[in-house]
């Protein structure tokens, strides 16, 4: 992993200033529903600016539906969300959507998709740029310093379809960077990757972070690959917050076996 | 060559050149976003909105351009909202038009040659009005996908990730959709209803099958499209056989060869020899 915390901050913005409040996210009784039931159920949590969060629980806790809500890509049945002090609204998504990176799951691409690596990482720059504007130089160099930052230099013309998973999963925050964000959204970052493709990617996560104190949420259901950075621990199950605090507090194996035994129980008594 | 001295001749060249152009570049868009089955409802609906112009003695390009864009507005939300499942909306759609244009068809009183011309499409009768509209079109698509090709690359690659980056994707997947429907509108008398598909189809079908630079994509499948109409329009006339019909088998022949010559199919079978190492 050739990565450094100078490496980094290259760009030298500054994502300090965010909102009056010190927090860079605040849910208030956030609620969200599909067809198939409710994904969210009253959740309220507030980040503050440079904090790195992690967020655990089993399938179906509502931790993918959560992001969401940040970034704004789905409709909330109730409640408010405020991002960089903006609250989310219909007509502002787009704006704050340009100032948080968003990592989704890694999906199974078409190896055939006709774009390459360094044509998906520029994608993060396009929001940004906006409608009639072509990225010039500095978006290249931008894109180039991250490819390299992140070890994907070589790999920048090669179909992005033709990498191995946690490549495309580095491809997928290379892209989130370029976007040049205040907040980093991680969702499941280490899924389906193997174990030196998931150290690769934690550290990653870590070096973001502590390199530009970077507000990061860290998504996952597998408590061992969050980052050591990661020091406040958000546990949800049934689309709430079922317990919240510091690592060390609570990250010990009882609450951990209740947390996904619990919701096995109850799942297997529905 | 001789045949090009007449004056019906050159304008079906122009008007392979202008459809061939509109229909190879929309296709990038169906073919790239795997949504072949909307670009066949649209098709039929441009088609079923033709005959009841033909029908009810209005413009049956108005009633194409209609239908089409009408078609748009209900598979868009539905495939997007995912309240029905997408094949399941589309082929409702699909059935519908198909079932509303037999109608027309039925319905009309006479011989029903200008109906049948719209199935079969006339390119060697093709006339000014049509080449300029076919013409206006193939201008606008070029220069849609030149003025906004990285937000049309963003969408047609990664849709999602486009909308979470600030991307207006929902419009520009709208925009697209709407620009196919113009497409299929201003070629359905040339190309014909029945045969429209293909030329939207086989191009970028080709092309998707020889490259990873979707601007390359775009640069083969217009050469694919425009040789494709070209090709079959001297095949046609040196063989004396029905022209929509040659141009469609000439572009379904290019896309054949470019299946068996694909890059992508050694890719293929080495990405699936990596995973099941």
């Amino acid at each position: 992993m050739r990565m450094s915390a100078s490496s980094l901050t290259y760009w030298g913005k500054s994502n300090s200033i965010l909102s009056t409040s010190g927090l860079a996210i605040k849910i208030e009784d956030a609620v969200v529903t599909y067809r198939e039931g409710v994904a969210l159920d009253g959740v309220s949590l507030d980040v503050r600016e440079g904090e790195f969060v992690g967020i655990i629980g089993p399938n179906g806790a509502g931790k993918t539906t959560l992001l969401k809500a940040i970034n704004g890509l789905v409709k909330l049945e109730k409640g408010r969300v405020r991002v960089l002090g903006t609250e989310m609204g219909r007509h502002n998504t787009s704006h704050i959507r340009k100032r948080v990176g968003y990592v989704a799951q890694v999906r199974n691409l078409d190896p055939r998709l006709p774009i390459s690596v360094r044509e998906t990482v520029m994608i993060g720059a396009y929001g940004r740029l906006g409608l009639f504007h072509h990225p010039g130089p500095a978006d290249r160099q931008r894109a180039q310093t991250v490819l390299e930052t992140l070890g994907l230099a070589r790999l920048a013309g090669r179909p992005l379809g033709h990498l191995s998973g946690g490549e495309q999963q580095k491809a997928a925050i290379a892209r989130a960077l370029v976007q040049d964000p205040q907040i980093l959204l991680l969702d499941e970052p280490t899924l389906s990757l193997d174990r030196e493709a998931r150290r690769e990617i934690v550290e990653l996560s870590r070096s973001i972070h502590e390199s530009r104190r970077l507000t990061t949420v860290f998504v996952t259901h597998d408590f061992e690959a969050l980052p050591a950075a990661c020091r406040r621990i958000i546990m949800m199950k049934d689309g709430r917050i079922w317990r919240q605090g510091e690592r060390e507090v609570i990250l010990d194996n009882g609450t951990l076996s209740e947390l996904f035994a619990i919701t096995t129980d109850s799942r297997a008594q529905r | 060559m001789a045949i090009w001295e007449y004056g019906f001749m050159q304008n079906a060249a122009l008007a392979g050149l202008f459809g061939g152009l509109a229909c190879s570049l929309v296709g990038v868009f169906v073919v790239t976003t795997g949504l072949s089955f909307i670009g066949v409802c649209i098709v039929h609906a441009a088609f079923a909105g033709a005959l009841l112009g033909v029908w009810l003695g209005f413009n049956p390009l108005a009633g194409a351009l209609a239908f089409s864009l009408l078609a748009t507005a209900i598979i868009g939300p539905l495939a997007d909202r995912g309240e029905i499942n997408a094949d399941t909306s589309i082929g409702f759609i699909f059935s519908l038009m198909i079932g509303l244009a037999f109608l027309f068809v039925g319905l009309m009183p006479g011989a029903r040659t200008e109906a049948l011309n719209l199935f079969w499409g006339s390119i060697l009768t093709v006339g000014r009005d049509t080449l300029v509209f076919m013409g206006a079109v193939a201008l606008v698509v070029v220069a849609v996908i030149a003025v906004f090709f990285k937000e049309i690359q963003a969408v047609l690659c990664h849709r999602d990730v486009a909308v979470a980056v600030g991307i207006p994707a929902t419009a520009v997947f709208y925009g697209l959709l709407i620009l196919t429907g113009a497409t299929v509108t201003a070629s359905l008398q040339s190309i014909g209803g029945l045969l429209i598909y293909a030329l939207i189809l086989n191009p970028a079908a080709a092309a998707y099958q020889l490259t990873y630079s979707l601007k390359r994509m775009f640069l083969l499948s217009a050469a694919f499209g425009v040789g494709s109409c070209w090709t079959g329009l001297v095949i046609s006339y040196l063989l004396n056989l029905p022209t929509g019909a040659v141009i469609v088998i000439v572009s379904s022949i290019a896309f054949a060869i470019a299946a068996a010559i694909s890059p992508k199919r050694k890719a293929r079978k080495w990405l699936k020899s990596r995973t099941t190492i």
